[in-house]
């Protein structure tokens, strides 16, 4: 029951901000920030209780179904597992932080702002939750329109193309994803008799491999268009520097994770045999959008662009280690997920907030910032640190234990993405020296971090580091989803390879005769 | 006593913390006792330590201590666990102890500049991060000090952050490093898919059984860590950063060149020496990789006019000896060479840097001269460190080390007489510009006023540092005369003995000749530099020998090499590709889309005239066919 509370407060919290936000503007504020508040705490104290998660001989936490639409076998099903928990924890923590930092940001129709953010938010919570694979695509939608009005709306300059494009590229691939899941739901039909789009009970549907494959690819357009994956990574840097700081953070923080989260939950364990076809490849375009990413990463002037293609850097590393299939890669896909969203998130709240003191996105008009903002560049330094994976801060455990478990699958592709970890350093730098260290560009004083801002920053700063000394609760709250997802695979595995030697035995034994 | 072994790195992280988070509120007085302070503690409790392990040895011959487990993923499960044995003992009492009179030194030092609190706050995080690295018992948590010592020298290299170029400098350290750690993370895999474990006493255990005598996949897994090594330690070809990171405070030179960072890659291969044995290919490349370098850099060094980068080059050509000891298979001499020239190596920065700030922050030797009077304690402390650094027979610390190392490349089983000749030469250069330096520096007549006096703060650490320069030698003596075994008894514990070539018994003969060349190397200088200058100008008007000299002074063009095989067009390609090509081919499809609608939404104009005349031209377009047909 508490998962539909939690959709259920968000969607009344957003009603309730658009409503009073009407004649004022505090109160949507503060009803966005006691809605997200509720729901984060709700969802610790779930993980606080079931700590440490791992040990249950049944892996979903929480299980709740009621009847919707019967007729066509659609169900309001929703269900948790330790990956669901680990995301709902992040999309709430990440949810305070963007309405803390649209504070003072946002000042025009608030309350229709605020509406959206937790309708969004409300979408992602769903799509971590849905099992039943309608409501699934319910929920996907129901996060992009929303999202479409906050780049649409509050955005910066060029805001309508960015708006536009990240809803063409979405929404297009998001309707493969749709043929995708109603072709499965008539092949299942027509070979059991039971036409549902109940996700456990599709999970064993046998389909052709071609058709497999057909369907697979289906899903994972929609997948590997959010997460992104070059070459469908352009809406990306557009929708991020146009949108607002939360819009930014919230995309990079969250929206980038449903796309792997699809990919973990729906793509690999309804079609196991196809993606074990697919894997190589799929590690190879991993591979090539680390590089490709922090390449051009590189040679962006504009700060929001600039950090937007390092998350297609990083996203890539999350490609590779879902499709190596083992157990460290895996846990290190889980680690990703949120140390990317704290640290990228951390990245472009920050941005927004030099933003607001220099009006510029612009790393040629900064520089020399640190004599001022000495907060500001402290903190800064420790993202940057992150971002290209220093020990001690978790995104060095999650992009270890990918490359560790990629290493065993395929040497020379994880050697490639290692070279990620060089290239990574080399824009990090490039965006600590820009923005803060050199001569001083301007001669204005620039206000150092309001307590507002310490707080926010305060936060990140202490879960990223925290997650990097003592990662052990994540990965025992993942371990059941990963343990199962292994499964799948070797058994999968076991059967090809069985399938694969039974005309060399026959050979054999011909031969013999 | 090995509870407390937490406490050595703790202190260090204890002080970065509070420095870090509350340094800009506490007063100046404050801010050195808490940076110079929890080193120095944390030198006291390494020496008590260390004592207790001296005068009771532990039964397994280690110290441990787990805090807790850092991550457990099926049987990957490194843990935060220190382990302290003899060759760690050595490496963190000279990182505690001389960190510590760096820092005290600093506190005299940075005594003017405004970012005082920033500045012990990197300086201890540098500490803390060498203390990991040789306390890790794991190579996930060596590697974690390994990338954090790679952090402090961006931060501390690049302390003055306001010149570009210093930026320049530090990002330079930190990238070419990462290259390095990158080569060397994937060594870790190898190694963990290999044994199962990143514990290094059980990688060490399982090695020889796992792998036979020159397996290929020891030579793989020992080259990797190699690079690692090469890239943190400055050693060919990762060698060009060093030079540059000389942009850093003075203080930050001796840090980095002394007690932390370019060791590193030293401890690395010395803790891994099982694997190196295993793989003589590798082994030999270590030689190779130290005897090319420490001449290489050694020339570079006779070329320079800033004397920090004399100090500089001659880093590096001292890491080269250092390797060439560890790929001869002398560890131990490897390591008492290591600790030497730790104490020498920091004394002459702290001396040096004690020069150019008494001669307003002049680096150009050859503007400085005739300080030999006026600034007394300087001239003797460098002096004593210059001896030593040219191996001055006898009386000097790096006489003992170096000849050890001289010694071997000879005798030892996989020495030859090629390395030993390189490392001869390599004496008589070091000789030679370590005399250049001190008769430029020192003798002469006077360039530059002397702006300020160092203070105590400053010349106390000097002067504990000379002592040791001096005779820290006396605890290692060759076994023809003295025959004193302390320093490697005590390694011996860890490091396998050297294995001599059959009927190698002149040893006299070979200190007799390192002797003459250091001595030579001296001689040299002082003719060219001091008795007769005017054979410099006449070389100067020769230009073969400039245009050599050019070569040498830019560090054998590698910075020029990199550059155009691999930055450029690294940059290149980034730059022509800014506006993302993949987003022209969706850009493209936009275009057509509207070459498309344009037309067709031309005809939607509004006008009734046009609707009427459409449609009517639409019927007879439409009865036409059907008449045709």
């Amino acid at each position: 029951m508490i998962l539909v509370w939690l959709i259920g407060i968000l969607m009344t919290g957003g009603v309730l901000a658009l409503l009073l936000g009407q004649w004022n503007k505090t109160m949507a504020r503060w009803i966005a920030l006691f809605t997200l508040l509720a729901c984060f705490l709700a969802t610790l104290f779930f993980w606080i209780n079931h700590y440490p998660v791992t040990g249950a001989t049944d892996t979903w936490l929480v299980n709740y179904r009621q009847d919707w639409i019967p007729a066509f076998g659609i169900s309001f099903h929703l269900a948790m597992d330790g990956l669901s928990l680990l995301l709902l924890v992040l999309t709430f923590f990440l949810g305070i932080l963007a309405v803390l930092c649209s504070w003072k940001e946002v000042t025009d129709r608030v309350g229709f702002y605020y509406f959206n953010l937790l309708w969004i938010i409300a979408g992602i919570s769903g799509v971590f939750m849905a099992m039943d694979l309608f409501l699934f695509y319910f929920f996907w939608e129901l996060m992009l329109i929303p999202m479409y009005f906050l780049i649409g709306i509050w955005g910066s300059e060029n805001r309508v193309y960015a708006a536009y494009k990240f809803f063409i590229f979405t929404q297009a691939s998001g309707l493969l994803m749709l043929l995708a899941i109603l072709g499965l739901y008539f092949i299942h039909g027509q070979n059991t008799g039971v036409y549902t789009f109940n996700y456990f009970e599709l999970l064993g549907t046998v389909l052709s491999p071609g058709t497999a494959l057909w369907l697979m690819l289906g899903f994972m357009i929609a997948f590997v268009v959010k997460l992104p994956i070059v070459p469908f990574h352009s809406w990306l840097p557009d929708a991020h520097s146009e949108a607002p700081t939360a819009g930014s953070l919230i995309l990079a923080g969250l929206l980038l994770k449903t796309g792997a989260y699809g990919i973990m939950r729906f793509a690999l364990p309804l079609f196991p045999q196809a993606a074990l076809e697919l894997a190589p490849w799929a590690m190879l375009i991993g591979v090539v959008g680390i590089i490709y990413g922090a390449v051009l990463s590189y040679s962006q002037t504009d700060l929001k662009r600039l950090i937007a293609y390092t998350s297609v850097s990083h996203m890539g590393f999350i490609m590779l280690g879902i499709f190596a299939f083992n157990e460290l890669a895996l846990h290190g896909v889980v680690m990703q997920m949120l140390t990317h969203g704290i640290s990228t998130g951390a990245l472009f709240i920050m941005a927004g907030m030099l933003k607001e003191r220099l009006h510029t996105r612009d790393i040629n008009q900064m520089g020399g910032l640190w004599t001022n903002m000495p907060k500001m560049g402290g903190i800064g330094l420790l993202f940057a640190m992150a971002s290209l994976g220093l020990p001690g801060l978790g995104n060095f455990i999650a992009e270890f234990l990918i490359l560790l478990g990629s290493f065993q699958v395929n040497i020379l592709l994880t050697v490639i993405a290692a070279l990620g970890l060089i290239f990574s350093a080399i824009y990090s730098l490039r965006i600590v020296q820009k923005v803060f260290l050199g001569p001083s560009v301007r001669s204005d004083q620039v206000r150092d971090f309001s307590w507002r801002e310490i707080l926010i920053m305060g936060m990140l700063s202490l879960s990223i580091v925290g997650l990097g000394v003592y990662p052990q609760p994540v990965i025992n709250a993942a371990k059941p989803m990963v343990d199962n997802l292994q499964k799948i695979f070797s058994t999968t595995h076991k059967n090809t390879q069985k399938e694969n030697l039974t005309p060399s035995y026959t050979q054999k034994y011909l031969i013999k005769k | 006593m090995n509870n407390l072994l937490w406490l050595i790195p703790a202190l260090p992280f204890a002080g970065f913390l509070i420095l870090a988070l509350a340094g800009n509120r506490l007063s100046r007085a404050l801010v050195a006792v808490i940076g110079a302070g929890s080193v120095s503690l944390s030198a006291i409790i390494a020496i008590i330590i260390g004592i207790n392990f001296l005068t009771s040895p532990p039964t397994t011959g280690n110290y441990t201590q787990t805090l807790w487990t850092w991550i457990e993923v099926a049987d990957f499960n490194p843990k935060i666990t220190f382990f302290l044995d003899a060759l760690s003992l050595v490496f963190v009492f000279v990182i505690t102890f001389i960190g510590a009179l760096i820092h005290i030194y600093s506190a005299g030092f940075m005594a003017k500049d405004k970012d005082y609190a920033r500045f012990f706050a990197c300086m201890n995080l540098f500490v803390f991060s060498m203390l990991i690295l040789v306390l890790a018992d794991n190579l996930l948590l060596l590697y974690l000090g390994w990338e954090g010592v790679g952090l402090c020298s961006y931060l501390l290299i690049g302390f003055w952050y306001k010149n570009p170029d210093n930026g320049y400098a530090a990002r330079k350290a930190f990238i070419i490093t990462r290259i390095g750690d990158t080569a060397m993370a994937i060594g870790l895999f190898v190694l963990f898919y290999q044994f199962g474990t990143l514990v290094i006493p059980d990688i060490l255990a399982k090695a020889p059984q796992v792998w036979h005598q020159g397996a290929s996949i020891a030579t793989i897994a020992a080259l990797l860590l190699l690079a690692g090594a090469v890239g943190k330690s400055a050693q060919l070809p990762l060698q060009t950063w060093l030079p540059d990171a000389m942009a850093g405070p003075t203080p930050v030179s001796a840090l980095i060149h002394a007690a932390t960072m370019v060791t590193a890659g030293v401890y690395l291969i010395a803790r891994m020496h099982d694997i190196f044995q295993l793989s003589p290919i590798a082994q030999t490349t270590v030689a190779v990789i130290g005897a090319a370098t420490l001449l290489i850099a050694g020339f570079s060094a006779l070329t320079q006019y800033d004397i920090k980068r004399v100090l500089a080059y001659s880093t590096i050509s001292q890491i080269g000896y250092m390797f060439l000891a560890l790929g001869l298979g002398a560890w131990t001499a490897a390591i008492f060479h290591f600790m030497t020239h730790a104490f020498f190596k920091a004394l002459l920065f702290l001396a040096a840097g004690a020069v150019i700030e008494a001669l307003h922050h002049e680096h150009n030797m050859f503007k400085m001269g005739g300080l030999k009077n006026k600034l007394p304690v300087i001239f003797w402390t460098f002096l004593i460190g210059s001896a030593s650094l040219a191996a001055l027979p006898l009386i000097t610390a790096g006489f003992y080390s170096k000849d050890h190392i001289l010694w071997y490349a000879w005798a030892a089983e996989n020495g030859t007489p090629l390395l030993w000749l390189i490392a001869l030469l390599g004496a008589f250069i070091t000789a030679a510009y370590t005399a250049r330096m001190m008769i430029v520096t020192f003798w002469g007549e006077s360039k530059t006023e002397i702006g300020h006096y160092p203070g105590k703060l400053m010349t106390v650490p000097l002067l504990i540092l000379a002592f040791f320069s001096l005779f820290a030698g006396f605890i290692e003596l060759p076994h023809n005369f003295g025959h004193l075994t302390l320093f490697s008894n005590l390694l011996h514990q860890v490091l396998p003995e050297t294995v001599l070539k059959a009927g190698t018994h002149s040893e006299w003969l070979f200190q007799l000749i390192a002797a003459i060349v250091s001595v030579g190397g001296i001689y040299l200088a002082y003719i060219f530099y001091y008795k007769q200058p005017f054979r410099i100008e006449k070389l100067k008007q020769s230009k073969p020998v400039m245009n050599l000299h050019l070569f040498w002074f830019s560090g054998w063009g590698f910075d020029k090499l990199y550059n155009t095989i691999f930055v450029r067009p690294i940059v290149f390609i980034a730059n022509i590709n800014k506006n993302d090509v993949v987003d022209k081919l969706y850009q493209g499809i936009t275009f057509v889309t509207i070459r498309l609608y344009r037309p067709l939404s031309f005809t939607q104009s509004g006008s009734l005239r046009w609707y009427v005349m459409g449609m009517i031209v639409g019927a007879i377009i439409i009865f036409a066919i059907q008449i045709m047909l």
